[in-house]
């Protein structure tokens, strides 16, 4: 068995076992709790610029299934695990983790303490670090650490422009044999009849979310990153989509304008970098988290109804929410308790009232936004799911219910 | 929401005795809610029968009933107490079915008394077969293809369209009783007729077998908010087909993708929505096709259940307590999480390591049981392990069942260090046949399936196990392989002592060994390999790996993403150790591990008790155990929880941690006693009574000395190493004798013996334990009368804390008879010489803590049968009975105050009588005599108090589901030298108005002397004979006696028919003598019932 090492920034160097495409990859270690959905991980756009260490002890266990793709490759740059299953064992699985990691170039890395490195991270923060399969090590260890220390923070590329589409495209393919959407009896609901142009803009998008907006009987037009208000309007679509992506919001402020120009002319939705984008676009600022939210268990309090969602969540950063409702005066993010219908927090800003709608329950970090006068929601975490649970599906819905308020 | 403020007072049911299916879980689930409730304020009260539970404590409710939990004693609860509401989800399936049927009754609304949990509708829906399948149509769930019966031609006719094989379950029974699954037509009928009969409304269920699935468990949260969350996804190794009790279980699932558990989770939430569970925990199952994922669900339990408590110990949320909260009201994201204490219950705990369950089986104590599992639970306890891997856990949990089998061993000597032979083919063949059937041994028999080259999917065929798990075990064997080659290279010129130093004799080797301790391993295991001394691998790592040992991770139900200020600990060998361990005055309490028949839930009792005493004193307290069922291993319970297997490896690297001020042995039942020398060895100081006094109360020789030094008289004995010597030494005593192999638990082979003949017969059948251990044989004392004395000593004074009179005769094992406390019927000049004998022990034997004496009565004369320096069986029911909680005070005395200082000098007078009765597993397993004898089989005890001995009798039949009929036939067929006996018996029966019927002998004897007795056939005597009677339901009770081995085998379709009946039946004379004074008590007073708390008002 191979050698590999994981060297992060601060210094810690691990020996592991070489995982995947034999070679040394870096980027930022940030860790996921989550116990199903690698593959998902794995293709989940927004890991861009990231490597993955999985808390979950045992990973490939299933294997890799070709409809368990979030979009047409991997993104993350590299994966750690404690151990990795040589063989899968599932009905639908055509490759081992590790063939997959070969076909994609992954490198990766198993045998590693996987809860030692998630205790050092909880405590030291998100770090750059450095996998390098020993056949492959150049150099020490030590200069292992002195590379990673050398990348470049994740605040500082532009990770969007690497992830967008190059071009619009169509997208009509729905969630099919594994649906998420569920009538009050509890059976799938049938597609709605009236359909309802969507344009999505591509941060990094999960296919799930053009997977759940086709169950809502939306087409879907996916546009690239920098694609212009000027451009949408042109489209005249019924609603615009801000999708979820990687990095720091700040660096994907381009689309800002685009999006105050968008906002009140179509019903708007965010997830995640979108929703930080949305945030951006109402004048609200965005900060880095210590190790950022991954994991498919998050509690989020629905303030207006005092629901409590368990979501899946995948993000860094979060955007602060002003205290007393000055957008142009960040400070620090407000406690926002769980008790239902107190502080529901109103934003008055230049392109519309807005109000907090959601909040995590377990840093109350900002989760969700509605606009009050304007047709506008976004949330921090994925309600589109892959992986992860169900619960939040129905903001989809709302979103439709916006396009057939604005047609009514 | 906040809680509710219109309750005040809640009554909270128990479920009862231990038996095959619901055990120690609900006593941990029912503590939790207890405790819960009145921290919340609320008044609770308690009806449980079973006296060995810590939630039947007088302090843990308000008002404690230990009574019969039947519909006429609750309502005579709720007529007294006038609780606002019943919470009806803690005590299984005993709990809600008296629920239901007091609701059916109208009883809940004639006292206006609110079900809080779950409501009756929602029950209902979840228990009753038909309802639950229309409720899972309607949300668009798949169930398996079935049809309920109430009748034999209606399966016969729907058999035509599921085919076999066919699984037959009877409705609204616990732990699956009855279910079967039939391969031919034969027995569909006869399972058909046996689900008919134990159902209580007459119900079965046929349905599609689905044998071959994989299964799995979720465990669903909800609030009356409708949040609703999934604890934990458990997946079984044991495909469908084995009860769940009686899988392997895993957690979290190891093969479903994320949109396979979604779907699972997805319907999940569905169901609990669509059943109407308001608040609190559910269990639901689902089997999974492997070939095409199509997903089924099978059940639920609108309650906790044992795998709640499993999932509860697997994942740090603690289901019960939040249950609880849920109940009165309470939402889950208003109730913090225990272990980070910085976030809310509402979330789905995700763990970094991998927790399994193994069960643990007792078909050795069970002659004419059938070992293969089906759907009916058959496992009387289980062992959980956590570890980094599966691998690591797996190994783990098999060696924390303590089989005498250190991990995944060889059952056919595959894993001998010696050069290879060629393997027989007849020993493959032989696994290939063993694994078809699903047997315990099946993880043993896989692995030896893979060294003898079978392929997986030929194994995968046979068991139907996830080629995952066999992935798993394969690279466990692989490993071993590597190891036996090394081994077997050196075997020739290395000598034993040098033996590692050569295999492992540079770094890179050494890697080897790290390795294994990562995979699981242990010390003994490795030793059993490589054909070395346990004690030498641990020694060679600790001078050679210094720095690579055993490190211990915290359960913080969060993977490590925030902290964990709870320290529930599990080991592993990681890079940083979580333990932290404190400087402060501390003390390790080893607890009992799994439960089996002789080891349940008293020495869990007794452990909680230690930690209580200890936490009054200020002293810290450390708990190791490795059973999830228990009360001891809820975090709550100690200072810090090690969930470990209870082995000497295991052990002392906790001691290595911790270095406790002591170590408390005696608490845990055999389990830790068997690990006193090995810790004194190793410098832990054992505290109370010293390891020496233990051995010389356990030592045959230092035992027969102690007797002579103090002049007391013991049986007869000798012990045999070989056959020759037996017979010299049965002659010397005189037949009858008492014969068993030693140091065993719970009398396993024990059998009294009449002859020379029967002693080579027993001799013949028991080889392989005479071979390991010598046969220890004993004078059987006929006729004499067995009493069992509980006391505690500080090392100067001693108090007799309770002496209890047996009611069945010596010879039939003390933890299977009843008794009474005080006894019934001894002379008080008796009485007074056992207490003289028992101080005289305790001091010779310089007891600290708690001591058990047996003793058997004959004629005037009496014999010491047995000292347990340690805390028995009896010392929860003792301790309720006489109002004093005798195993806090031992541990007091252990740590150094004297029972003045305690205040506990003398017994206080009670005038109330109580009945402590066993409960058996019989029904479950297969064709088993129900006969009592020196083996015991029973799973667990109930107890009967009141101000006499007839009612206290009574109701210890009635809690133990024997309710005593006040009218109707006897059938009485009893051995010669019962007859004198049953003359007594037959006139007060027919004094009471009992029709008697007796065979032919029996009857002879009874006309004789002027009884009115109707003869009837024995069943080689043509028809219609007494088994039509029973059958036919013409009988109220039966009676039947039985001397020698061949008339046990005539007998039997006797008492396996009253049993199948559920009529009840005694097998011994004094059994049904006390239970004529049971019926005169009933027929003279009626039921009262009186709480704890009033029988011994503080």
């Amino acid at each position: 068995m191979k050698k590999a090492i994981l060297a992060l920034a601060d210094g810690t160097v691990l020996e592991g076992r070489a995982l995947g495409f034999a070679g040394e990859t870096s980027g930022e270690v940030v860790f996921n709790t989550a116990m199903t959905g690698y593959q998902e991980i794995l293709t989940d756009p927004s890991y861009k610029g990231q490597m993955v260490l999985m808390t979950c002890p045992h990973i490939g266990n299933y294997g890799i299934s070709p409809e368990d793709n979030e979009s047409r490759r991997t993104w993350a740059e590299g994966f750690i695990v404690n151990e990795a299953s040589r063989r899968p064992s599932n009905w639908r699985s055509e490759l081992s983790l590790h063939e997959y990691l070969v076909h994609h170039r992954m490198v990766g890395i198993e045998g590693i303490d996987t809860r030692y490195l998630t205790r050092h991270l909880r405590t030291y923060g998100s770090q750059a670090g450095i996998i390098a399969h020993t056949d492959n090590v150049n150099g020490s260890p030590d200069a292992l650490v002195a590379k990673a220390n050398a990348l470049p923070s994740i605040s500082k590329q532009d990770l969007v422009g690497a992830v967008t589409c190059n071009s619009a495209y169509e997208w009509n393919e729905g969630t099919g044999a594994w649906p998420q959407r569920f009538n009050a009896r509890g059976q799938i609901d049938p597609m709605p009849a009236r359909r309802f142009h969507v344009a999505v803009y591509d941060f990094g998008v999960k296919q799930n979310i053009l997977r759940r907006l086709v169950d809502e009987g939306c087409t879907v037009t996916v546009v690239p990153a920098s694609t212009t208000a000027e451009t949408i309007r042109t489209m005249n679509p019924d609603g615009v989509f801000l999708s979820n992506g990687p990095g720091d919001p700040e660096k994907a402020s381009y689309a800002v304008p685009h999006i105050r120009d968008l906002l009140g002319w179509r019903p708007v939705m965010g997830i995640c970098l979108g929703h930080q984008i949305l945030g951006l676009a109402l004048g609200l600022s965005a900060y880095k988290l210590k190790f950022g939210h991954h994991g498919a268990n998050h509690p989020v309090m629905d303030l207006r109804s005092g629901r409590v969602e368990i979501t899946s969540q995948n993000h860094n950063f979060a955007v602060r929410l002003p205290s007393a409702g000055q957008p142009e005066c960040p400070s620090a993010p407000p406690v926002l308790s769980g008790v239902e219908g107190s502080r529901v927090e109103r934003l008055e800003t230049p392109w519309g009232q807005f109000q907090a709608t959601h909040v995590s329950l377990n840093d109350q970090s900002l989760e969700g936004l509605v606009g009050t006068t304007v047709p506008a929601l976004s949330v921090q975490y994925h309600p589109e799911a892959s992986p992860g649970p169900h619960d939040s599906s129905y903001l989809f819905g709302q979103f439709r219910a916006m396009m057939e308020h604005a047609h009514a | 929401m906040p809680k509710r403020t219109d309750l005040r007072r809640i009554l909270l049911i128990g479920s009862g005795p231990i038996v095959i299916g619901q055990a120690c879980e609900f006593d941990y689930s029912g503590t939790q809610a207890c405790k819960t409730l009145k921290q919340e304020g609320y008044e609770v009260v308690l009806i449980n029968s079973n006296p060995a539970t810590i939630m039947t404590d007088p302090d843990l409710a308000d008002r404690t009933y230990i009574e019969p939990i039947t519909v006429e004693v609750v309502e005579r609860i709720l007529e007294q107490e006038r609780p606002d509401a019943l919470l009806p989800t803690m005590g299984g399936q005993t709990a809600l079915n008296v629920t239901m049927r007091l609701h059916e009754q109208g009883l809940l609304e004639k006292y206006n008394v609110r079900l809080i949990g779950a409501n009756y509708d929602a029950i209902n829906k979840a228990e009753d077969r038909e309802a639950f399948k229309r409720a899972m149509h309607n949300i668009g769930v798949d169930t398996p293809l079935s049809r309920l019966i109430r009748n034999r031609e209606d399966g016969m006719s729907f058999l035509e369209i599921v085919g076999f094989p066919a699984i037959v379950r009877p409705s609204f029974t616990l732990g699956g009783t009855g279910g079967n699954i039939a391969y031919n037509r034969e027995e569909f009928e006869r399972y058909v007729d046996w689900a008919l009969l134990t159902s209580p409304v007459g119900e079965a269920l046929i349905e599609r077998s689905l044998i071959g699935w994989k299964e799995y468990e979720l465990e669903v949260m909800r609030d009356l908010k409708d949040n609703v969350v999934i604890v934990c996804p458990i997946e079984n190794f044991d495909a469908m087909g084995v009860h769940t009790g009686d899988s392997i279980t895993v957690a979290p699932a190891m093969t479903l993708t994320d949109k396979e558990y979604q779907r699972m989770r997805d319907a999940a939430i569905r169901i609990i929505q669509e059943i109407g569970v308001d608040t609190g925990g559910s269990n639901i199952q689902f089997a999974l096709n492997p070939a095409n994922g199509e997903m089924i669900v099978i059940e639920m339990n609108p309650r906790v259940s044992r795998s709640s408590a499993l999932a509860s110990k697997a994942t740090g949320f603690p289901i019960a307590k939040i249950a609880a909260k849920l109940a009165v009201g309470y939402t889950l994201d208003e109730i913090a999480n225990d272990i980070t204490k910085v976030t809310q219950a509402s979330f789905e705990p995700t763990i970094d390591y991998v927790v399994v369950k193994v069960p643990r089986f007792a078909f050795e104590k069970f002659h004419g049981s059938n070992p293969t599992l089906t759907t009916q639970m058959k496992s009387v306890g289980e062992a959980m392990a956590l570890g980094r891997t599966f691998k690591e856990a797996f190994q783990k949990a098999l060696r924390s069942l303590e089989t005498d089998r250190c991990g995944l061993i060889s059952l056919n000597g595959l894993d001998h260090f010696l050069p290879e032979d060629e393997l027989a083919p007849s020993v493959s063949e032989h696994i290939r046949t063993a694994m078809q059937v699903a047997h315990p041994d099946r993880p043993w028999h896989i692995a030896d399936g893979l060294r003898a080259g079978i392929s997986k999917s030929e194994i995968f065929s046979a068991t139907h196990v996830d080629p995952w798990f066999l992935d798993q075990i394969e690279e466990l064997v692989l490993f071993e392989q590597r190891l036996l080659d090394r081994a077997r290279a050196h075997a020739r010129e290395t000598p034993r002592e040098s033996m590692l130093d050569e295999i492992f004799h540079n770094p890179e080797e050494r890697e080897r060994l790290k390795e294994a301790k990562g995979l699981g391993f242990s010390d003994q295991r490795l030793a059993e390999l490589l054909n070395v001394p346990a004690e030498a691998v641990r020694a060679f790592r600790s001078i050679h790996l210094p720095s690579h040992h055993v490190t211990y991770s915290r359960v913080d139900t969060c993977a490590a993403e925030f902290e964990a200020l709870t320290p529930y600990l599990y080991s592993t060998y990681g890079r940083e150790c979580e333990a932290r361990p404190t400087d402060q005055k501390k003390v390790v309490i080893l607890g009992g591990g799994p439960n089996r028949i002789g080891q349940g839930i008293e020495f869990d009792y007794c452990c909680v008790h230690a930690t209580l005493a200890l936490r009054e004193l200020g002293i810290e307290t450390i708990m190791v155990n490795c059973n999830p069922e228990t009360v001891s291993t809820d975090y709550d319970t100690s200072d810090r929880l090690y969930f470990e297997p209870l082995v000497e490896e295991d052990v002392l690297n906790i001691m290595e941690v911790e270095r406790p001020m002591g170590v408390v042995v005696q608490f845990g039942g055999q389990t830790p006693l068997k690990l006193a020398l090995p810790l004194e060895r190793a410098g832990v100081p054992i505290l109370g009574t010293s390891p020496d006094a233990i051995d010389r109360a356990e030592n045959r020789e230092r035992f027969s000395a102690l007797m002579t030094t103090l002049g007391f008289q013991q049986p007869r004995n000798g012990s045999a190493w070989s056959g020759e010597e037996a017979y010299a030494i049965a002659s010397r005593i005189g037949y009858p004798v008492i014969v068993r192999p030693s140091y065993v638990l719970g009398g396993r082979a024990m059998q009294i013996v009449y002859d020379e003949q029967s002693l080579r017969q027993y001799i013949k059948t028991n080889i392989m334990t005479t071979a390991q251990y010598p046969l220890l044989i004993d004078q059987y004392l006929t006729d004499a009368i067995e009493v069992d004395v509980d006391a505690i000593s500080d090392g100067a004074d001693v108090v007799v804390a309770g002496v209890m009179e047996h009611v069945e005769e010596a010879g039939i094992h003390s933890g299977d008879s009843a008794c009474s406390l005080p006894p019934h019927s001894l002379p008080e000049e008796l009485i007074d010489r056992i207490r003289t004998q028992t101080v005289a022990l305790a001091r010779d034997l310089r007891v600290v803590g708690l001591m058990n004496v047996q003793f058997a009565v004959q004629g005037n004369e009496v014999f010491v049968l047995e000292v347990n320096p340690r805390a028995s069986r009896t010392v929860p029911f003792v301790s309720k009975t006489i109002g004093v909680p005798l195993a806090k005070l031992a541990m007091k005395t252990m740590v150094g105050h004297s029972l003045r200082d305690l205040n506990f000098t003398e017994v206080p007078v009670t005038r109330h009588i109580a009945v402590k009765e066993s409960v058996f597993p019989f029904t479950k397993l297969g064709n088993v005599d129900v006969l009592l004898g020196p083996e015991m089989r029973s799973t667990g005890e109930v107890m009967g108090i009141d101000q006499d001995f007839g009612w206290a009798f009574a109701k210890s039949q009635a809690a133990a589901s024997l309710s005593l009929p006040q009218m109707g036939t006897i059938i009485m067929s009893v051995k010669d030298g019962d007859k004198p006996g049953t003359v007594d018996v037959a006139k007060r029966l027919q004094t009471l108005g009992f029709k008697l019927q007796a065979t032919r002998g029996t009857a002879a004897y009874l006309l004789e002397r002027g009884l009115d007795v109707e003869p009837v056939n024995k069943v080689k005597e043509g028809r219609p004979h007494l088994v039509d009677h029973i059958k036919n339901r013409q009988a109220q009770l039966v009676v039947n006696t039985v001397g020698t081995a061949s008339s046990h085998h005539d007998s039997l379709p006797i008492r396996r028919e009253a049993l199948q009946q559920n009529i009840p039946y005694f097998t011994t004379i004094q059994g049904i003598q006390a239970a004529v004074t049971a019926i005169e008590a009933m027929k003279k007073a009626s039921l009262t019932i009186k709480p704890l708390q009033d029988y011994h008002p503080t």
